[in-house]
Order: structure tokens, then C-alpha cells, then sequence
């Protein structure tokens, strides 16, 4: 694992709001071409971090390191473009509510010098498509759209450029459990086929399980540890023994928590 | 695919084989310039793309290869020498390929016309019937607070007194106090053409008392009330508290719609009084100023020349327009689904049917009272 390329590279970073000190000396490291799974309990800065790495919240300390860019320190022309090798999908998909779902696509296509505007719009139509929308979605509007629908639209618009790295938050809250395995495996598809990094912030054990090559867990303000599922069911922690053992961890990994516990 | 952002690339015309050899960099930046050039190239003469020298290839350029095979008639091209990645980035955007569905048949004929144009009749008027409706709920839940006195909300009243009428105070004055200050001034300035300044005095009072100090109170009170109580009650019904409410046995009716649509009934006519006394006010300083009719004078002609039936036409009028606002707002508000842009375009909808229906009634009104003969 140590060959293999660190697109993001975090090194002792502190956040903290206030006197609240959400992370302490965090490391971690996203290889190219996983998808690394983040968990921790409620307010341990899972989110937090996403925003960090993002660049949309600046920490107190510490570095962060992305596709071999210093974000914290880099100027105005290299984070942009950077910024087009990354892509973000927010919970409820954050898509511009006065676009259709077309127009939300092609809005980082824009950006593009010369790309021709029937060209944007094939694109953004394959971008829909590719994430498994209907063709005629591309003409409504968010607030036509169901829940699910709307995360798919924001992971069209995160991919529209082809990133290198693509942000989830929390892609499967509050979607059912079909439509959340759907997009369990629509991910998992994506960055086979496109050879995508994607780093996913989820409460949700199934989608671990389904997705994830590997999973850091955050705890105590740092990554507590990381590594596969199996290995997350051997670590020691309380905490981490109680999520991966728990009820609901026994139904979403039946094989193998019934024989640890 | 390599990561260097390198923006060039280069396409070899076909050889006898028949084989393009494409090289460089076919992403998103590229692709316009790759798909004009693969469009230059003769497709009698194209059978193969040689991908072997791309160094690059997302999406897009996947995207542009594939689409040179859509409809082509002389056979598919092959493309040859992609890497395994390449490979598969084309095989699942060739999957991906979205198939264009027509969209919904639009029916331009004169009977679609007429069919859409019925049915904004008829929502138009199932709209009347909504807020009739409201009216009825207003006036059953109004006689049930008088029949039992406990389930009324006196507090929620006065808060709403306070909201509606205390703080709507300097706005109504100010205005109705400019309100006199023009009408002063441009009734001078053609009533002195006639030498006949004095009927200023008679030309303010009337059109303020019946007309102007009411309607324009109405219509700011239409601005700030309609949209304040679409926007509480729909924020709301936006977070199902009012569904909340009648799972606890609370009427909505009751607790959200008669104290606010009453305290309108009640602040409506005092504010009215207020903008009159106002534009009065500033008539008469302006006369005073402009023309040089004292206080004194103004006032011994308004008395002299104003028949008190004008104050009563004005104000007779506050308690309809009130009930419109108020009616008008709730029903908006209800109206807000579980969306916040739906809380903003209804919140927009009430102000405009409200100042809308109020010049409405201001009109009828004025027929009513013109065939009475007030």
C-alpha cells in the first residue's frame, strides 16, 4: 500500500470553533483510486473535515495536501485549478434551485474557455445519465425532484468536470434502503469506471460495507485508525468495537460480527 | 490516463489503412477542438482510431470518440490501442450514452389554447372559492370564540394588534402625511390657473378622506401584514407544525387565523384614522406654505366645505380591505408546501393578490357609492 500514489495528505491538523476543539494533530492519507469511508460519532468533524480538505474551512494548524497542492497556502490560480480536479457532493445534493437540473450540470462546465455550448449540453446530459437519471430529469427543476434524485443530480454536477477526487457527505441519508444500495453500488461503479478517488463522509454501515476499500475512523479528535472492514472488527477501542459490533452493524456485516462478538 | 493538465493534442489524418491516430489530450478542454477537426476528416476514409499515443482521456473525449458513431452509415469505427482504463471509461459511457426520450408531446392547436385557457379560469375561480372558504372558517371560528370565550387567544391578539397596528404607525403617518404635502402642491399649481386656491382646502380633504388615506394605508398594510403572515404561517407549514396542531386537537382556524385576521379588522380603521389625520396635516401645511392659507382658514373651509359623509364613506371601506389582507395572507401561507422555494413565491403571490384585490374593492366601492349617490 505504501507505492501506491497519496492524492490528499493531511498532517497535524487542528479545528477548532471557539474553545471547542473538534481536531488535535489529525493525519490522514487517501490513496488514488479508493474509496476511503469516514465515521465517527455524532460531532467528532466528520463534516468538519470534508469542509477542511475542501478548503471551506480553514484550520488552526496543520497541513493540508492535495494532488500535491498546498490548499492552505496556494494562490488564487492554483486552487482554481485545483478546485476543477475535485468535486463536492453536499447532503441534500445542494443544487441551484432556480437552475434545472441540466443547467446545474454545465454550471462548472462554464468555466471552460471555448467548450461549445451544444457540446456542455450533451455532456451534461451523459453526466446525468451516467448517474442514472432519466433524460427528461435534466429539464426539471430541484424541487420537481425527489430526495434520492437530488443526490444524483449533485453527483452529476460533482463529476462534471471528470475530478480526480469526488467529496460525499453523507450520500445515503435519508434515502430509503433501496434507493441508498442503488447508490451504494452507482458509486461504487463510478469510480471503477472512471478511476475516481472518492472520499465519503456516512453514518451508514451498509454503505461501508458495500463501498468502502477502507475506513478511518474519528475519534478522540484524531483518525483513530484506519483500515478494511475486517480490520476495523478486530480493533480494540470501545467505541469502535461497540459501532462495528452493535445491532445494527451485526445486520449490515452478518458473517463475520456474529462470530467476533 | 496521466495526471499533467496538458491542453495539447493532435489528430493524423487517416492513412491508406484508414487508421487516425489521435495523440495528446482529449478531456473536457479539448473536446471542442478534437470533435471539429474528427468532423473536418472524411468519414468515407475513417475506419479505425489509434488511441495508443492519448495521454489523457475523461468523459468528454470518450464521449466525442463514441459520438462519431452515432448514425453513422459506412460501419463503426473501431478504435484500437486504448489502454485498459480507456477501455473501460469507453465502455461505460458507451453505456451511459442517453438515449433521448421526446419530450412530452406540446399541443399548440387552438382547442389546447382553449383548454389551457379554461383551466386558468377555472383555478382562478376554484382560487375565489378558496378563499371564500377562508372567509367561512374566519366567521365560524370567530362566532365560536364569542360562544365560548376560553378558547379565544386574547394575548395572541394584542401581539398581533401590536405587530399590525402600533408598529405600522410612523410608515402610515409618513406616507399619508407626503400624500398631503403633493396633493397640496399640485392642486395649487393648477387650481391657481383658475384663481380658485382656495378650493385646494375642499380638493385634499375629499380625495384623502375617501379615497387616498384609506387605500393607501391599505395597500403598505397589504405589503407588510399579507407577507408577514404568509411567511409565519407558511414557515409553519413548511416544518408541519401546523399538522402538529391537529394531530393535538389545536384548530389552526382559531389559533392562527382569527387573531391575526381580527387584529387586522380592528387596526385597520385606526390606522385609516391616523393617515387621514396625517394627510390632512400635511395638505394644510403645504397650503400654508404654497398658498398662504392659514391654519385657521384651512380649517374653517374643511369644516365649511367637507360634508362628514366622506370620513365615513373612507373608513367604511377599512374593514373589508382588512378582511381581504388578512384572508388572502393566511390562505397563502397555507398554501406553502414542504420547500422553501414555495415560501418565498407564495409569500410574493399574497402581496400582489392582496394589493391587487384591494384596488379591486376600492372600485367597487366607488360605484356602489356613486349609484347610492354618497
Amino acid at each position: 500500500m505504501s507505492e501506491r500514489e497519496v492524492v490528499i495528505k493531511l498532517r497535524g491538523i487542528r479545528n477548532q470553533f471557539g474553545r471547542q476543539v473538534v481536531h488535535e494533530d489529525l493525519d490522514l492519507d487517501v490513496y488514488r483510486g479508493e474509496i476511503l469511508g469516514v465515521v465517527g460519532g455524532s460531532g467528532t468533524g466528520k463534516s468538519v473535515l470534508l469542509r477542511t480538505i475542501a478548503g471551506l474551512q480553514k484550520p488552526a494548524a496543520g497541513s493540508v495536501d492535495v494532488l500535491g497542492t498546498d490548499v492552505l497556502n496556494a494562490d488564487e490560480d492554483t486552487r482554481q485549478k485545483l478546485e476543477s480536479r475535485w468535486g463536492v457532493m453536499f447532503q441534500d445534493g445542494a443544487l441551484f434551485s432556480s437552475l434545472t437540473v441540466r443547467e446545474n450540470v454545465e454550471v462548472p462546465m462554464r468555466a471552460i474557455p471555448g467548450l461549445d455550448p451544444q457540446i456542455r449540453r450533451d455532456l451534461a446530459d451523459l453526466k446525468i445519465s451516467m448517474v442514472g437519471l432519466q433524460y427528461l430529469a435534466g429539464d426539471k427543476y430541484p424541487s420537481e425532484l425527489s430526495g434520492g434524485m437530488r443526490k444524483r443530480a449533485g453527483l452529476a454536477r460533482a463529476l462534471a468536470l471528470d475530478p480526480d477526487i469526488v467529496f460525499l457527505d453523507e450520500p445515503t441519508a435519508g434515502l430509503d434502503p433501496i434507493g441508498a444500495s442503488a447508490f451504494d453500488q452507482l458509486i461504487r461503479g463510478l469510480s471503477h469506471s472512471l478511476g475516481l478517488t472518492v472520499f465519503l463522509v456516512t453514518h451508514d454501515l451498509d454503505t461501508l460495507h458495500a463501498t468502502c476499500d477502507r475506513i478511518a475512523v474519528l475519534a478522540e479528535r484524531k483518525v483513530l485508525v484506519t483500515g478494511s472492514m475486517a480490520d476495523m472488527l478486530e480493533v480494540d477501542h470501545p467505541w469502535v468495537h461497540e459501532y462495528f459490533h452493535g445491532p445494527r452493524a451485526r445486520a449490515a456485516v452478518p458473517d463475520k460480527t456474529t462470530k467476533g462478538d | 490516463m496521466t495526471n499533467g493538465d496538458d491542453t495539447g493534442f493532435s489528430v493524423q489524418p487517416a492513412d491508406d489503412d484508414g487508421t487516425v491516430r489521435l495523440s495528446g489530450a482529449l478531456t473536457i478542454r479539448t473536446v471542442t477542438e478534437v470533435r471539429n477537426q474528427l468532423k473536418a476528416l472524411d468519414p468515407s476514409t475513417l475506419r479505425r482510431i489509434d488511441l495508443s499515443s492519448v495521454s489523457r482521456l475523461d468523459t468528454a473525449g470518450a464521449w466525442v470518440l463514441l459520438s462519431l458513431n452515432r448514425g453513422a452509415e459506412t460501419g463503426q469505427i473501431a478504435f484500437t490501442g486504448a489502454s485498459a482504463e480507456a477501455e473501460s471509461l469507453l465502455n461505460s459511457v458507451q453505456q451511459a450514452l442517453p438515449k433521448p426520450e421526446a419530450p412530452p408531446a406540446h399541443d399548440s392547436s387552438f382547442s389546447a389554447w382553449l383548454g389551457q385557457f379554461g383551466q386558468r379560469v377555472y383555478s382562478g375561480l376554484m382560487f375565489l372559492r378558496a378563499l371564500t372558504g377562508y372567509l367561512g372558517i374566519f366567521l365560524h371560528r370567530l362566532a365560536r370564540a364569542i360562544r365560548h370565550p376560553s378558547e379565544f387567544k386574547l394575548t395572541s391578539l394584542v401581539h398581533h394588534c401590536e405587530e399590525v397596528g402600533l408598529k405600522a404607525v410612523p410608515i402610515v403617518a409618513l406616507m399619508a402625511f407626503l400624500i398631503g404635502v403633493v396633493l397640496a402642491f399640485q392642486g395649487s399649481t393648477q387650481l391657481r390657473q383658475f384663481g380658485a386656491e382656495v378650493f385646494v382646502v375642499d380638493l385634499i380633504a375629499i380625495s384623502i378622506l375617501r379615497e387616498l388615506g384609506i387605500l393607501l394605508t391599505a395597500i403598505i398594510v397589504a405589503g407588510r401584514t399579507a407577507s408577514a403572515f404568509t411567511a409565519a404561517i407558511g414557515s409553519m407549514k413548511m416544518r408541519e407544525e401546523i399538522d402538529a396542531m391537529r394531530t393535538l386537537g389545536l384548530d389552526p382556524g382559531m389559533n392562527l387565523f382569527v387573531p391575526r385576521i381580527l387584529a387586522l379588522l380592528i387596526m385597520l380603521p385606526i390606522l385609516g384614522l391616523i393617515a387621514n389625520i396625517a394627510g390632512l396635516f400635511g395638505g394644510a401645511l403645504m397650503a400654508w406654505i404654497d398658498l398662504g392659507i392659514s391654519p385657521a382658514m384651512f380649517t374653517t373651509r374643511l369644516v365649511e366645505g367637507t360634508a362628514v359623509s366622506h370620513v365615513f364613506v373612507g373608513l367604511v371601506k377599512a374593514p373589508v380591505f382588512a378582511m381581504i389582507i388578512g384572508i388572502v395572507g393566511c390562505h397563502a401561507g397555507m398554501q406553502v408546501q414542504s420547500n422553501a422555494e414555495s415560501l418565498g413565491r407564495m409569500t410574493s403571490n399574497a402581496v400582489v393578490t392582496a394589493i391587487f384585490a384591494v384596488i379591486v374593492a376600492d372600485a367597487v366601492f366607488s360605484i356602489f357609492f356613486a349609484r347610492i349617490g354618497i
